[in-house]
C-alpha cells in the first residue's frame, strides 16, 4: 500500500505498511542513512529526526502518524560540503567518538534552538537527556552545541 | 643461519613493505592497515604518521579498508596496542620507503644522496626534480623490510604532534552513511536472528508455517536451535522474527547463581592459582605497626554499544563475503570457516565501520548470523542487525571480580608488606580460540561446535591480572591471582580488562592506607613510587585540580585521586574526581594528566581520555548486568542505565608529552584510575568508603548506616 511522506521538503510516494516504523522508510526506502536504529523503543535518541518544530525517535512512530507532518532528518539541515552551523560546531570541537549517536544528537540541538535560540548549558543538558552516548563525548558535544548558538548569535 | 631480524611493532609479523603501502602514479599513496577505526581515531594517527615519514601530504594518504584479501594481518584492534603496533610498524616502513625513494631519485638526477631534499613527494637536488609518483614501481616495494633507517626526530615532524581533526568525522557528522548497519547492496534482503530465551536453551518444537506465511518472508532458517529470518524488508523481518519466537519451544537447562553480588560466590569456585609476584625483605617487614584489610568487587558488565551489532553477507558458488565491524578479521574468518565448515580460502572479509565496541561485543557473532541466513537465500546480500535485547543479553559481559587487599604500614606511614588476590573469570573468549568456536550461533548448530576453552591474556598485558601488580615500590609484595575457568555469564574482554577493578583496588586501598597513616593520599603515593614518569603525572594532576593536602569536605562535596600506568608498560594516567554527594550522587568534574609517550594526536589523546573517564564514571556509578537463575534480565537501556548528559562531568586533561620516548596508546588508560579517583571521592565526601561497584546511592546510605 503505498503512503505519502514529506521529508526534507520534497514529498515521496513510500510502498510499505502504514504501521512500518519512520525509520526504516528513511533508511531503506528514501536511503536517508543518517538515523540510525539504537533501541527500537524510543530510549536511546540514535534515530532523532525533527517532526514539525519537534525531536522525535523515529523508531517508535509509524509511517501513518507522519501523513501530512513536515519530517527533517539530519541530511535536511546541511551536507559535506554546506554544513549546518551544528555540523561546523561539531567538526570544529572534534564532538564525536564513534559518531554512531551524533546525527540523532544534532537533530535534538536542532529543535532545541529552533524554540530556545541561546539555551544555557543546562538546558542543553536536559534536552539532550533522552540521547545516550557511550563514547563519553558528553563535554565536546555540550561545547559543540555552545558554540553553535554563538556562531548564530 | 642466523634467526631473522626481530622487526618494530606488526613489521615483525607482516616483513615486506608492500604489505603495507604503494606508491602509486597518480600521485598518492595506498596504505594498508590491519587496524580497524572503532572511534577511537586511529586512522587519522596513522596517516599523520604515514605523511610524516614519508615527506607527503595528508591529502595523499589514503588509507585501505582492512580486508583479508590484501594489507597485514595484525590480527585484533585491541588492548590500546594500535598505535605500539600498527604506528611505530608505519613509521618504519615509511621512513626505509622514503630512503628508497631517494636514493632511486639521486640516481636518477645524477646527484648524491645527500644532495637531495625532498617536498611532498618532489625530490629536488643539483641535477633537476623527480617525484615518487614518476620513479616508484610495484616491484620496488617487494622486500623485506630492514628497519634499519631511522624515523625522523621529533624536531622534524610536520603531522605528528598536530592535533588534526579526524578524517572520517565530517561524513559522519553530516549524516552520510559510514557503518555496516548504513550498507545498502543492490537486491539486498534483511535479516534477524531468534535467539533462545537462555544460554541452554534448546529448541523442541518449531511450527514455521505462520512465519512462512507473513509478508515479504523469503526463508524460514533453521539449524538446531539457531533460527533466523530473512525478508524483504526490515521491518518484515523484526516481525517475522518476533512470530518465530512465539513459535518456538524450548527446554531449558540453563542454571544461573542464584546471587552473586557482592561477590562472595567467586570465593566459593574452584579456581587455577598463580602467584604473579612476589618480594620479600624480612627485616622491613617486621617493622610492620598496623595491618589493614580490604575487600572490592566488580559485578559483569555490558558493553552496551550505541549501535547493535550487524553485518552483511552475500554466499554464491561455495563462497562467502561478509562486512564486518569486527576487531579481528583475520581471527573471524579462521572461526567462521570452522563453523561453516568450509576452507578459510572460501571466505573474504572486508571491515566497515561500527558503533564503538569498547572491547569484544556481538560484531563477530553476527557475521556468522549473516553468513548462515545468507547461505539460505544464495546470491542475495544480507544484512543482519541484531535487536537490543539480542545485544545486552547475549554479548560477551566484562568479568565479574573479587579483589582482596591487606597491608602493614610501619610507624612512619610506610607500606613494609602488600598482599592482594585476585578472582576472576577469563578476560577473553575472543574468535581465537585453540579447541573451539567462540561464536554464539556455533554453540546452537544442530553440529554444534562449542567454545572455545576461556582463556585469560597472559601477563606482562594480563587479563584477570592486568595491572594487579601495584606500581608502588613495596619491599614486601605477594600478588596472587585466582582464575576461575568458567563463567555462568559469557564473559570477554571488555575496555582496559581487570584493570578496571584492580586499579580500583589498589587506588582505594592506597587511600585507606594514607588515612591510617596519617598521610595526605597525594604524598602517600609519591612516597611509595620512584617512576618519575609515574610521579610527574600524578604531580601534574595535584597542581591542575588546584589539590589541597588535608581539604575538608564540606559534607557534600569531595574530591578522590586515582593512577595508573596502563598494564604496567603502556600509559601513565593520574586523575582527581569530584563528587557531590548532596542530592544524587554525582561526578561533577573530573581531572587527567596523562603521558602516551610521543603524542601522535593530542586532540586524539584528549578525546579518548575524557571519553574513557566518562565511561568509567558510567561503569562505577550505574553500571552491573542483571539476571535470575534462567536469564540475564538486564536487556534494555531501562534495565541497563549509562549516564546522562544531565550526569555528565566536565573534564580537563593535560597531556605530559614526551617526544623522545616510544608513542603508546591511550584508550584504556583512565577506565581504572577513574573507578578509584570517584570511590575516593566518595569517601572523602562521606567519611566512610563503598568498596562494591557499582557505587550507588543505595550502597553509600548502607555504608553509612
Amino acid at each position: 500500500m503505498a503512503s505519502s511522506i514529506t521529508v526534507n521538503g520534497r514529498t515521496h510516494s513510500v510502498d510499505a505498511d502504514g504501521e512500518t516504523p519512520l525509520l526504516y522508510v528513511l533508511r531503506n526506502d528514501l536511503k536517508l542513512k543518517g538515523a540510525r536504529f539504537g533501541c527500537g523503543l524510543g530510549v536511546c535518541g540514535a534515530c532523532t529526526v525533527v517532526i514539525d518544530g519537534k525531536a522525535v525517535q523515529s523508531c517508535d512512530i509509524s509511517l501513518a502518524a507522519v501523513a501530512g507532518k513536515r519530517i527533517t532528518t539530519i541530511e535536511g539541515i546541511g551536507g559535506i560540503g554546506n554544513m549546518h552551523a551544528l555540523q561546523r560546531a561539531f567538526v570544529a570541537e572534534q564532538a564525536a567518538q564513534c559518531g554512531y549517536c551524533t546525527s540523532g544528537i544534532i537533530m535534538t540541538a536542532y529543535a532545541l534552538l529552533a524554540h530556545n535560540a541561546h539555551p544555557s548549558e543546562t538546558e542543553i543538558r536536559e534536552a539532550l537527556d533522552g540521547n545516550l552516548c557511550r563514547c563519553g563525548t558528553h563535554v565536546r558535544i555540550l561545547r559543540a552545541i555552545q558554540r553553535a548558538t554563538e556562531a548564530v548569535r | 643461519m642466523n634467526a631473522p631480524r626481530k622487526l618494530p611493532g606488526n613489521l615483525e609479523t607482516n616483513r615486506t613493505l608492500d604489505r603495507w603501502l604503494r606508491i602509486n602514479r597518480d600521485g598518492t599513496v595506498t596504505v594498508y592497515t590491519g587496524k580497524v577505526e572503532i572511534g577511537q581515531g586511529i586512522l587519522t594517527a596513522l596517516t599523520q604518521v604515514v605523511a610524516d615519514e614519508l615527506d607527503v601530504a595528508l591529502e595523499r594518504v589514503r588509507l585501505q579498508p582492512a580486508n583479508t584479501l590484501s594489507g597485514p594481518n595484525e590480527g585484533i584492534t585491541s588492548g590500546s596496542r594500535s598505535i605500539e603496533e600498527s604506528a611505530v610498524a608505519l613509521r618504519y616502513a615509511c621512513a626505509e620507503v622514503r630512503e628508497l625513494l631517494l636514493q632511486r631519485a639521486a640516481a636518477k638526477l645524477g646527484d648524491s644522496l645527500e644532495k637531495v631534499t625532498v617536498a611532498d613527494g618532489v625530490v629536488t637536488g643539483p641535477g633537476g626534480a623527480v617525484s615518487y609518483w614518476e620513479i616508484a614501481d610495484d616491484d620496488m616495494l617487494k622486500r623485506e623490510a630492514t628497519a634499519q633507517t631511522a624515523p625522523k626526530p621529533a624536531a622534524q615532524h610536520r603531522y605528528i604532534g598536530a592535533a588534526l581533526h579526524r578524517r572520517d568525522l565530517p561524513a559522519k557528522i553530516a549524516g552520510v552513511a559510514s557503518y555496516v548497519q548504513d550498507m545498502d547492496l543492490p537486491g539486498m534482503l534483511y535479516g534477524r536472528v531468534v535467539r533462545p530465551p537462555a544460554y541452554a536453551a534448546r529448541l523442541t518444537a518449531l511450527d514455521v508455517a505462520e512465519t512462512q506465511a507473513m509478508p515479504g518472508v523469503v526463508a524460514v532458517v533453521r539449524d538446531g536451535s539457531f533460527l533466523g529470518v530473512v525478508a524483504a524488508r526490515e521491518e518484515q523481518a523484526i516481525r517475522a522474527a518476533r512470530c518465530l519466537a512465539r513459535c518456538a519451544r524450548w527446554h531449558n537447562d540453563t542454571a544461573l547463581p542464584a546471587d552473586m553480588t557482592p561477590g562472595e560466590y567467586l570465593l566459593r569456585q574452584p579456581a587455577a592459582d598463580a602467584v604473579i609476584s612476589e618480594k620479600s625483605d624480612a627485616a622491613v617487614k617486621q617493622r610492620g605497626a598496623m595491618k589493614l584489610s580490604a575487600t572490592y568487587t566488580r559485578p559483569y558488565i555490558a558493553h552496551a554499544s550505541m549501535g547493535p551489532s550487524c553485518a552483511v553477507a552475500q554466499f554464491e558458488g561455495g563462497r562467502y563475503q561478509v562486512w564486518t565491524h569486527s576487531q579481528g578479521i583475520h581471527p573471524l574468518r579462521r572461526e567462521m570457516a570452522k563453523a561453516l565448515g568450509v576452507a578459510a580460502d572460501n571466505l573474504t572479509i572486508t571491515h566497515a565501520d561500527g558503533a564503538g565496541c569498547y572491547g569484544h561485543n556481538g560484531a563477530d557473532d553476527v557475521a556468522l548470523d549473516a553468513a548462515l541466513l545468507a547461505r539460505a537465500v544464495a546470491g542475495r546480500p544480507v544484512q543482519v542487525q541484531w535487536m537490543r535485547e539480542d545485544e545486552f543479553a547475549w554479548e560477551p559481559y566484562g568479568s565479574a571480580m573479587l579483589v582482596k587487599t591487606s597491608a602493614e604500614l610501619d610507624a612512619g606511614g610506610a607500606i613494609v608488606d602488600w598482599q592482594m588476590d585476585v578472582w576472576s573469570y577469563p578476560h577473553s573468549t575472543r574468535p581465537e580460540g585453540k579447541d573451539g568456536v567462540n561464536l554464539v550461533a556455533a554453540w546452537h548448530l544442530a553440529q554444534p561446535k562449542p567454545a572455545a576453552t576461556p582463556a585469560d591474556p597472559p601477563l606482562p598485558g594480563g587479563g584477570s591480572h592486568r595491572n594487579a601488580i601495584p606500581l608502588y615500590d613495596f619491599p614486601n609484595q605477594r600478588v596472587t591471582n585466582h582464575l576461575i575457568t568458567h563463567s555462568p555469564l559469557r564473559a570477554s574482554a571488555l575496555r582496559a580488562l581487570g584493570a578496571h577493578a584492580n586499579v580500583f583496588a589498589i587506588e582505594s586501598f592506597m587511600d585507606e592506607l594514607a588515612a591510617a597513616a596519617g598521610a595526605d593520599p597525594v604524598e602517600f603515593r609519591l612516597r611509595h613510587l620512584k617512576d618519575t614518569r609515574a610521579r610527574a603525572v600524578i604531580e601534574a594532576v595535584a597542581q591542575k585540580s588546584g589539590w589541597t593536602p588535608g581539604a575538608l569536605s564540606d559534607g557534600s562535596r569531595g574530591r578522590g585521586i586515582g593512577f595508573a600506568r596502563y598494564k604496567n608498560l603502556g600509559c601513565y594516567v593520574a586523575i582527581v574526581a569530584e563528587v557531590d554527594v548532596e542530592a544524587e550522587l554525582r561526578v561533577t568534574r573530573a581531572w587527567a594528566a596523562v603521558d602516551v609517550g610521543l603524542v601522535v594526536n593530542p586532540d586524539g589523546v584528549i578525546n579518548q581520555i575524557e571519553g574513557g573517564v566518562i565511561q568509567a564514571a558510567s561503569m562505577t556509578l550505574k553500571e552491573q548486568v542483571t539476571f535470575d537463575r534462567e536469564r540475564v534480565t538486564s536487556r534494555t537501556w531501562d534495565d541497563y542505565p549509562v549516564l546522562k548528559f544531565t550526569e555528565a562531568p566536565q573534564v580537563e586533561v593535560t597531556l605530559v608529552n614526551r617526544p623522545d620516548l616510544a608513542p603508546v596508546g591511550a584508550g584504556e588508560g583512565s577506565t581504572g584510575p577513574t573507578a578509584a579517583a570517584i570511590a575516593n571521592a566518595v569517601a572523602a565526601a562521606l567519611g566512610a568508603r563503598v568498596r562494591d561497584m557499582p557505587i550507588t546511592r543505595e550502597r553509600v546510605i548502607a555504608v553509612l548506616a
